[in-house]
């Protein structure tokens, strides 16, 4: 990943804009931006923000490579929305945060404590296996994501949610052992495959060694 | 029966706004017989809605005064007011149209006494005022209406309201058995002038306009600047009758926006710098206001006026577009969002909340008359598919009355040169 890193730097050199639109998904969306900033007053999580969206695409513009795709920002996104709703230009801001987050993964760039980074990933690996999200494991791994202590801590108190979910079928403790399966498991590996390899394709088209 | 004499070297101009007037005024005093036709009962359209002029502060009533003068002492023009165009059919320079009167109830005996409006007892909103105020069921439009004849409005009619109207009237004006006209006549070029509409504020859901008395739209405030407006020129909270000391000018409130209009409107920001001198002129320095905008267009000339409010120290420029707007408990609004230079959030409480808002073409391409050719933005464009129908002022493009009637001079030249090749043709 730390060689992806160098070479995109290589590459795009002066232009981290031009890095954006070819690389990040809706990332051609980026110049669009007036600087209003409807998005960033609109969005619920705005305050929590330590570079609203506007602050993102503005600074994207000023090359601030590095500022950008190591920013806890990006992962703060909850998509809901609110952002394209307003935008008087419809930037597909949303998007474009996802694609960041998901170009500064690649690159390994993100901040390695970032709790939404680490559940995406849980939540990826845990799907993988069976082609459904084993909501029992996936629900102990987040407990248990910042140690043992910390996780019965969590698992205790939501004991109760726990049974409720139990007694009406919503979980299934027998989950623990396997879980079930797509019905057809290979054909998902297979898609998964594919799209694995026309993003592969994608990522050559525009990465470090295209057109040289 | 109303009888217009024309013919195909006759000049229609539909809308009596300050862009169709011109139009008119102008192509009459080359000559040329024009019929105008506009749809309220009076002539001066937006512009006698509004207080005062950018950038000098002078009064519409001054320029609307001249226009009038022109129109009564012209014998070429004919004017139909409470008249709508509704068909067209024909040809560049062999047109026919069918245009429908309304019955005014109100002949040309009137006086503009007003011994009417004192009778009747029925109260409704005033269009003039944007219905922030009443008015009588037997009313002049506004104070300089042109024609100076009162109106009966038909919800009256049939009731005891209109003979109470029939019995005050000393000069047997009032004619309860007037009836609606359809009228049709040949002419050899139109004028469209059928201006603007403010956009409709409740569409621009986060802003509230529906549901906070507090915010409202730039054109009802200039309503209520006006001495002889619905406040008497007071600038007052409309839910508690409060002064209004700390208001809020929203920017680009339904313009620019791929969700509302595409379109720059062009005269908000210098409507906006105008309206700020109202509250200044009001409160002195005890006025507060904050301007919310994304990049402000105060082109040419305007400049000079724009540095002049900018420079006033009660006035503050807050480059942002405004999220949303909340009400507190005091029904002040509060604006939110985030300033652009610092990315600070802000959530600012004010008297009174107005939007800029935006114009609005009146073109229904659906139930034009004849086929035009419209740019994205609804506008009437420039083209040759038109025929012999030319566009005037805010039914071609967002302009102040300054590039209307600019605009409408041009128009009126072009439909000038229609006629006259009719006029060759026939020779």
């Amino acid at each position: 990943m730390g060689e992806l890193n160098t070479a995109m730097i290589e590459r795009y050199r002066n232009s981290f804009l031009k890095e954006v639109e070819a690389n990040v998904e809706e990332g051609e969306w980026v110049k669009m931006c007036m600087q209003c900033g409807v998005c960033s007053g609109s969005c619920p999580l705005g305050k929590f923000w330590e570079h609203p969206p506007q602050e993102i695409f503005m600074m994207i513009r000023a090359g601030k490579r590095e500022a950008v795709l190591q920013s806890e920002s990006v992962w703060m996104c909850t998509s809901c929305y609110n952002c394209i709703v307003r935008c008087p230009r419809e930037l597909p801001i949303t998007h474009i945060m996802h694609g960041l987050a998901h170009y500064a993964k690649r690159l390994g760039l993100v901040p390695k404590t970032n709790p939404t980074a680490k559940f995406a990933q849980m939540f990826w690996d845990n799907l993988m296996v069976k082609g459904r999200v084993n909501e029992l494991k996936l629900g102990l791994a987040l407990y248990f994501m910042n140690g043992f202590g910390d996780g019965i801590k969590v698992a205790l108190k939501n004991q109760k949610l726990g049974m409720a979910m139990m007694k009406t079928g919503r979980m299934n403790p027998k989950e623990a052992f396997g879980g079930h399966a797509v019905k057809d498991l290979a054909g998902f590996h297979k898609v998964l495959k594919k799209a694995q390899e026309l993003e592969d394709a994608r990522i050559a088209q525009n990465g470090p060694s295209a057109g040289a | 029966m109303t009888a217009v004499v024309a013919t195909n070297e006759t000049i229609l101009v539909v809308g009596g706004g300050i862009s169709g007037m011109t139009a008119a005024l102008e192509a009459a005093e080359t000559g040329k017989r024009v019929v105008l036709v506009e749809k309220r009962p009076y002539l001066g359209g937006r512009v006698s809605q509004l207080y005062k002029y950018f950038p000098k502060l002078c009064f519409p009533t001054c320029g609307l005064e001249i226009n009038q003068r022109r129109a009564k002492q012209n014998p070429n023009l004919t004017i139909l007011t409470m008249a709508e165009v509704t068909g067209l059919t024909g040809d560049k320079g062999n047109y026919r149209a069918t245009v429908k009167l309304s019955p005014r109830y109100v002949n040309a005996n009137c006086t503009a006494c007003g011994d009417c409006a004192k009778a009747v007892t029925a109260e409704f909103d005033d269009e003039h005022n944007y219905g922030l105020g009443k008015r009588k069921g037997a009313y002049l439009p506004y104070r300089m209406a042109h024609p100076a004849r009162y109106v009966l409005d038909p919800a009256i009619i049939g009731t005891p309201d209109a003979e109470r109207a029939k019995a005050a009237c000393r000069y047997d004006a009032i004619d309860l058995d007037m009836q609606e006209e359809t009228i049709d006549f040949p002419c050899g070029a139109v004028i469209w002038a059928t201006g603007w509409k403010p956009y409709d504020a409740a569409k621009i859901q986060p802003y509230g306009y529906d549901r906070f008395p507090n915010v409202i739209t730039s054109v009802e405030f200039e309503r209520m600047a006006d001495p002889t407006g619905p406040t008497g020129g007071k600038l007052v909270r409309p839910s508690d009758g409060k002064e209004a000391k700390k208001v809020a000018f929203i920017q680009c409130a339904g313009s620019r926006d791929r969700n509302h209009l595409l379109h720059c409107s062009r005269i908000c920001c210098m409507a906006s710098f105008k309206q700020c001198t109202y509250v200044i002129d009001a409160f002195g320095t005890d006025a507060r206001i904050n301007v919310y905008y994304i990049d402000l267009r105060a082109i040419d000339r305007f400049e000079d006026f724009y540095q002049k409010v900018r420079a006033n120290q009660n006035i503050t420029f807050i480059k942002s577009k405004p999220a949303s707007i909340t009400q507190d408990k005091d029904g002040s609004p509060v604006v939110h969002g985030v300033d652009t230079e610092g990315y600070q959030r802000f959530a600012e409480p004010h008297d009174l909340v107005v939007l800029a808002i935006g114009m609005e073409p009146s073109v229904d391409p659906a139930s034009f008359p004849v086929p035009i050719v419209l740019n994205r933005e609804g506008f009437i464009e420039t083209d040759s598919a038109n025929g012999g129908v030319f566009a005037a002022g805010g039914a071609a493009d967002a302009l102040d009355v300054n590039r209307a009637v600019q605009h409408a001079t041009g128009a009126a030249l072009r439909a000038i040169q229609v006629v006259n090749s009719v006029a060759r043709a026939e020779v």
